[in-house]
């Protein structure tokens, strides 16, 4: 029985990625990052949804970028050289988020995850996989699927 | 060695071969079917046939063998000039040839073929060969690892005098390794007559120093038969390049002037069935062209030159005994440039995902190659600097890298011409028309992705053409033509791009008719003035179709726009001219590789945008007293004597708001392929440059007025134009007012 018990919590230990956008703090799996890269001026995309920054070139790949603070409807400013993309993998493909500041990485048994509170129709409660507090302040989990852009939104 | 499943991979090649002997096999027919009933041309495909149901045999594929072995008795026949190569016999070789691909095909993928499209034709060989009958030797056929008794038993020959062939065997280290077993072969000869056999141990070395895994013996064999050369070659078949083999007839008869020639065949180390039979006169022509194969081989290619080696052993002098070779060599080849170039041309498979990937990694290097050059003239340095000099090499270096292996992409369309052959031979059959094909420029190369995506359009304009373009054979006399129709195909390279061409010799279009139908279906007013070529382009509209009768084969109402959307796909054109009369003919011009793009750089809103060149028809200022208001927020431009709608890049991609004037822009005046014009403001012209295209679509989806990206010189991502895309969906304003838009971006 201790043996069974000591095996879950090893393997169900979740290695996250932390980052800010704007004043929060948001985390993502961090087997879905590929790399983390400066700021790169994007090349917009006509008719694209405004969190669609554009496109950068990723070593010969065309990129897009999801600005998380639009797209999380977190007001920040502009962006600006101090800014960095995530380049992840999410659905079989490449996407570059752009975050305020990459802070950390933690190791957060999948135990002491809680999912979101059902409460308010918050605009970004969509994307927040679930909750959970380190050193006190509370982490999100994002959902990245929730993230991307939506295909059938683009195309129209 | 290390592959898991070895059988599996042999099977692979073996239909891979199979569509190679399937090409070898069409294009003999069609040399025959233009007059060349040459015997080499003939063999060419009784060899082709044959080959293919020796490997059949091998994997057990019964189907197969039994089709290929009727087909090949016929071939035989012809060979042998007892059955005349009439155009209805070449017909109906052409025919089996398509159902032998056809059971190829079904046999790889392991559907089984439908035997009423099989057996009309097998009867119809049949009926071909009615004095020949060979029906046991079809059961005879054993489908194991060595096919033993294989056709081609001449049962007319006498039993009176059989002649004694003295064959010296020595197998070589590598056919005890690939699983073969000499005593197979020695009772699978002995059963072709009275066989003595001797084995010489001489190589044989001490029981000390022996090695378990070499081969030391070597058998002298006289075989007395009434059976063929080739009987006996094929016996030998499966291990041709792992022994020695030197079969020489000892018996003074009919073939005692032959040289010790078809040996060397079998020391040569080539993969195909060693058929070289003397009687016919062609051993020499094997041999000869497969020695030229052999000699660049052994100094060049490293695996196969040590095949070889091994494969001849000791006993390689023997190759340059005879001193009628180099003539052989070059009277074979001369008169036949077009049966030779498949043997002569050493080739490798590779896997296509390889080649994708050296096509991706040199995109990358231009690009690199771009932005190095840019980053060196940003230095300053001067131009004769050893930077600058060494850039220049690189240069130079990368567009040949990006030229070879945009090559490697590149293949001839000829195997797509032979689809074509076949869809025209189908189709003219099923409606009844007489239908001849007429291919020219097969050896253009195309790359490979727009050879696979042309084949469906192509293959509609052929139907089209039988159907529709030719008349039928009354019409055809009453008007002074011969009965059969013509439809002819050719490829050519005309100024960087490859121009494929569809015509047929029939009545043209009616344009009448033409008029009449788009009338009645609304696609144009009634009475509105047409020219005749605005009346041709009426055929790409989608929703018609001229056809009187719906026959199965067009008139689905699906027609000519889907063709020209294909084409228009693949960055291609495609247009009709048409005589009354005299026949129609659609021209399609494509790009050379879908990877690389020639293209406008322009900027327009501060962005840098990449319009395709071959859309813009010319560029020009604009003045102010050449723009005329239509309607609150549109204007056209007046150019010389038309007018043509204005658009703004920007305003249309959503980057800004139309701006107050427009006086001193640069305006690109473009054309789609049903003429449609478009004046398109931009800021500035950048450059004029070759382009690498990267897709959009994977990694974010379909961008309405946007075909691509590309990266530029400096890194940056850069957006290609879609200019029909952009057209179609262009709102048109180009007059300051209220947004009517929410920006993006």
């Amino acid at each position: 029985m201790t043996e069974l018990t000591a095996v879950q919590g090893e393997s169900s230990d979740c290695e996250l990625l932390s980052f800010r956008v704007g004043e929060q703090e948001y985390s993502v799996d961090i087997m879905s990052v590929r790399e983390i890269r400066g700021w790169t001026r994007p090349t917009p995309l006509p008719h694209s949804a405004d969190y669609v920054r554009g496109v950068i070139n990723l070593r010969g790949t065309v990129l897009p970028i999801v600005d998380l603070s639009r797209r999380l409807g977190i007001p920040v400013g502009e962006a600006s050289e101090r800014n960095v993309i995530i380049v992840a993998h999410i659905r079989h493909q490449a996407v570059g988020l752009l975050v305020d500041a990459v802070s950390d990485i933690l190791a957060i048994p999948e135990s002491d995850m809680q999912p979101p509170p059902e409460m308010a129709a918050d605009s970004e409660r969509g994307f927040v996989q679930s909750l959970t507090i380190v050193d006190g302040r509370m982490l999100r989990i994002l959902d990245l699927e929730a993230v991307l852009p939506d295909q059938a939104e683009t195309a129209a | 060695m290390t592959t898991p499943d070895p059988m599996a991979e042999i099977r692979a090649s073996f239909f891979i071969e199979c569509d190679e002997l399937l090409e070898a096999l069409q294009d003999g027919l069609v040399q025959i079917d233009s007059g060349a009933t040459d015997d080499e041309t003939v063999n060419v495909c009784f060899r082709a046939v044959h080959s293919i149901k020796g490997g059949a045999g091998a994997f057990g594929l019964d189907e197969l063998v039994r089709f290929a072995h009727r087909y090949e008795t016929v071939l035989d026949e012809v060979r042998s000039h007892r059955l005349e190569p009439t155009r209805d016999a070449v017909l109906l070789f052409m025919r089996a040839a398509d159902i032998l691909s056809d059971i190829v095909r079904n046999c790889r993928d392991g559907t089984t073929t439908d035997p009423d499209a099989v057996e009309p034709t097998l009867r119809e060989l049949e009926a071909l060969t009615a004095g020949v009958d060979e029906e046991e030797e079809i059961t005879d056929f054993q489908p194991t690892g060595l096919s033993l008794d294989l056709g081609l038993t001449d049962v007319t020959a006498g039993p009176a005098a059989d002649p004694v062939f003295e064959i010296t065997f020595r197998p070589e280290r590598e056919l005890f390794q690939s699983g073969n077993e000499p005593l197979f072969l020695l009772s699978a000869l002995s059963a072709l007559g009275s066989l003595e056999t001797t084995c010489d141990t001489s190589a044989l070395p001490p029981l000390e120093e022996l090695d378990a895994e070499s081969a030391g013996l070597a058998w002298t064999l006289r075989l007395t038969t009434n059976r063929s050369r080739s009987d006996i070659e094929e016996v030998f078949e499966f291990v041709d390049g792992l022994c020695v083999l030197e079969i020489v007839e000892a018996a003074p008869a009919s073939e005692s002037t032959l040289p010790p020639l078809p040996g060397l065949a079998d020391l040569s180390g080539a993969t195909e069935s060693a058929d070289t039979e003397a009687v016919e006169g062609d051993s020499t022509d094997t041999v000869a062209s497969r020695l030229t194969l052999t000699m660049p081989d052994a100094q060049d290619g490293p695996d196969r030159s040590d095949g070889v080696a091994a494969a001849s052993g000791p006993r390689v002098p023997v190759l340059s005994a005879d001193p009628s070779e180099p003539k052989d060599g070059s009277t074979a080849t001369a008169p036949r440039p077009s049966a030779q170039g498949t043997v002569t041309r050493a080739t490798v498979r590779v896997d296509l995902e390889r080649i994708e990937r050296l096509v991706n990694l040199v995109g990358e290097l231009v690009i690199n190659q771009a932005m190095l050059s840019q980053s060196v003239a940003e230095a300053g340095l001067p131009a004769n600097s050893p930077v600058a000099q060494g850039l220049e090499e690189f240069m130079q270096l990368t567009r040949d890298i990006q030229d070879s292996v945009m090559m490697i992409r590149a293949q001839p369309v000829k195997s797509l011409f032979q689809r074509m052959a076949r869809i025209v031979r189908e189709s003219s059959a099923s409606i009844g028309k007489r239908v001849r094909l007429v291919t020219d420029g097969e050896a253009t190369e195309v790359d490979k992705t727009v050879i696979e995506r042309l084949a469906d359009p192509l293959t509609h304009m052929i139907r089209n053409a039988v159907d529709h373009g030719l008349e039928d054979a009354e019409t055809r006399e009453a008007a002074g033509k011969p009965p059969e129709g013509c439809v002819q195909l050719s490829a050519a390279h005309r100024s960087g791009r490859v121009i494929i061409e569809v015509s047929d010799d029939g009545g043209g279009i009616d344009r009448k008719k033409v008029r009449a139908i788009a009338e009645e279906k609304g696609l144009v007013p009634p009475g509105q003035p047409l020219s005749d070529s605005d009346i041709d382009a009426l055929l790409f509209l989608p929703g018609f179709s001229t056809a009187r009768k719906v026959s199965n084969l067009s008139g689905r109402g699906v027609g000519m726009d889907v063709v020209r959307k294909a084409i228009q796909d693949l960055g291609g054109r495609v247009s009709i001219t048409s005589t009354p009369g005299k026949g129609t003919s659609f021209s399609i011009s494509l790009p050379l590789t879908l990877a690389i793009l020639d293209g406008m750089v322009v900027e327009a809103a501060e962005e840098t945008l990449v319009v395709p060149l071959g859309s813009i028809v010319e560029t020009l200022m604009v003045r102010n007293e050449d723009m005329q208001a239509v309607g609150p927020d549109t204007q056209v431009l007046r150019i010389r004597d038309s007018f043509v709608p204005l658009m703004d890049l920007g305003v249309e991609l959503g980057f800004r708001e139309p701006l107050e004037t427009y006086s001193g822009s640069v305006v690109l005046l473009i054309t789609l392929e049903d003429g449609t014009r478009s004046a398109m403001i931009v800021d500035a012209i950048h450059e004029q440059r070759q382009v690498v295209i990267k897709g959009l679509q994977d990694s974010y989806g379909h961008i309405p007025g946007i075909a691509a990206a590309t990266i530029l010189g400096d890194g940056q991502v850069a957006l290609i134009l879609d200019p029909l895309d952009l057209m179609t969906n262009a709102t048109g304003r180009t007059r300051a007012g209220e947004p009517r838009l929410t920006l993006a971006g």
